[in-house]
């Protein structure tokens, strides 16, 4: 399994040499966004209006941290549990998404939609809320901040430790369960 | 009639609100040494030390352990020969709120339809079992989104007994994967009735990691559970490794002639809980 240090915006040609397993170390401007915001940016896209950030190459975290405490840029922030945005992925990844962050299983209409465009699909550690906020070195709301915790903010990252999950070509790294038939 | 200042209560469950979202408990710690001492993948020992490492700087920062400082659930043993002036309801809510404004703990509830936040983490759930005696306990769990939409509740016929009862928990593990954070910790319920089975579940997660069930059959269930989990190969975040579950913890209760419920309560890695007693 390789590791790469990879800058956002991402590329077809980060996306492509990603295989499952592999571990990514992220620099850059990453967006964070959960449930609520998922809905409004799906509702934003059905009215035709622009979304808050240009989905081009871009990568969402699936995050809802908690408040900064003063002297830093942002409180705990590690994944949320992916599988509740799958209704809105495939059609941000149509549109360019090039990255999601969370944890958990991702279903197939998501797992076909990152084949289909270019996509990946990284773990980060969840439960490791503090550790993970040492990555950011800076985040600001810039949607949705009547959504609180779940408004999407812009965070700049440095070093944002990852694993692929699922890659581009159908690969995936979570074991499967060992169940009796 | 032994009088508990309001004031009293809702500083200690402040306290213990930013204490718990902070500070790992021993046990859980523990369990994440000997998983990164025995775990049999490196990629699940890299969690348990990420993991370690994580305690350590929430304790040194007091940044919470995990953005989802979840929502307050309160089990609150309140003596009848004992009062909380102006209500314990009160009390706990007053203190909870604090403790998560002034704590930087982020608030996690919202309107089920509309999906506004309530914006001070209110309402605390809490379960209230009056006793005898002055005494007033209350233990604060936070339990996060993730591992409690992992849950379930069941109504097996009796006639499953206990294969299917542990079937039915295997194959819910199995299902949740990765999705509730493992390694997981399981509280169970089994028996009661459709609503008092997941209470029971719930508050066996208080009980410490590592102790043992005073009744020697269910401890020996517990064992078989356990056992039977971690076969699952699921392993830290689902990286795969023989830690998918921490522990299990059985809760039990009488139940109707005609039922076997079964609550299933899935607790994240991240066990945060404290109780304080006045």
């Amino acid at each position: 399994m390789a590791k790469y240090s990879l800058n956002t915006p991402l590329t077809d040609a980060d996306i492509e040499k990603l295989r499952a397993g592999d571990v990514v170390l992220l620099s850059g401007i990453i967006y964070s966004g959960r449930d609520a915001a998922h809905k409004k940016l799906t509702d934003l896209l059905d009215a035709g209006k622009p979304l808050p950030f240009d989905l081009k190459g871009a990568s969402i975290y699936y995050v809802g941290p908690s408040p900064a405490p003063p002297g830093r840029p942002i409180g705990a922030a590690g994944p949320t549990t992916s599988y509740r945005m799958d209704a809105y992925a495939p059609r941000l990844i149509s549109l360019g998404l090039k990255a999601s962050i969370g944890k958990g299983k991702r279903n197939d209409e998501v797992k076909k939609a990152m084949r289909d465009h270019k996509a990946v699909y990284f773990g980060a550690t969840g439960g490791a809320g503090a550790l993970l906020s040492k990555c950011i070195t800076a985040s600001k709301i810039i949607a949705f901040d009547e959504l609180g915790p779940e408004a999407v903010r812009e965070m700049t990252v440095k070093d944002f430790p990852l694993l692929v999950i699922n890659d581009a070509f159908g690969g995936e790294l979570y074991a499967k369960p060992n169940l009796p038939e | 009639m032994r009088e508990i200042k309001a004031a009293d209560v809702s500083a200690a469950v402040a306290r213990m609100c930013v204490s718990a979202n902070t500070k790992l408990p021993d046990d859980v710690r523990r369990k994440f040494e000997e998983g990164l001492k025995n775990e049999t993948t490196e990629a699940g020992k890299e969690i348990f030390r990420q993991l370690l490492e994580n305690a350590d700087l929430a304790f040194e920062t007091k940044l919470p352990l995990c953005q989802d400082c979840g929502l307050a659930i309160f089990y609150v043993e309140l003596g009848e020969d004992a009062r909380v002036e102006g209500g314990v309801n009160a009390a706990i809510t007053a203190g909870m709120v604090a403790g998560y404004k002034d704590g930087f703990l982020r608030k996690s509830s919202c309107d089920p339809m509309t999906r506004k936040n309530t914006g001070d983490n209110t309402p605390a759930i809490i379960h209230i079992d009056l006793v005898p005696g002055d005494r007033l306990k209350i233990s604060y769990m936070a339990k996060g989104g993730g591992s409690e939409n992992m849950s379930r509740v069941t109504m097996l016929a009796p006639s499953q007994g206990w294969e299917g009862i542990k079937k039915f928990v295997v194959q819910r593990v199995a299902e949740a994967g990765p999705n509730p954070c493992p390694p997981v910790i399981l509280g169970i319920g089994i028996g009661g009735t459709f609503e008092y089975a997941p209470k029971i579940a719930k508050k066996a997660l208080l009980r410490k990691l590592d102790d043992t069930h005073p009744d020697p059959k269910i401890a020996a269930m517990e064992a078989e559970l356990l056992a039977e989990v971690n076969k699952l190969g699921i392993g830290p975040m689902g990286l795969g490794g023989s830690y998918t579950c921490l522990a299990v913890k059985i809760a039990m209760a009488p139940c109707h002639i005609a039922s076997l419920p079964l609550a299933v309560n899935v607790q994240c890695h991240s066990a945060r809980h404290e109780e304080v007693e006045f």
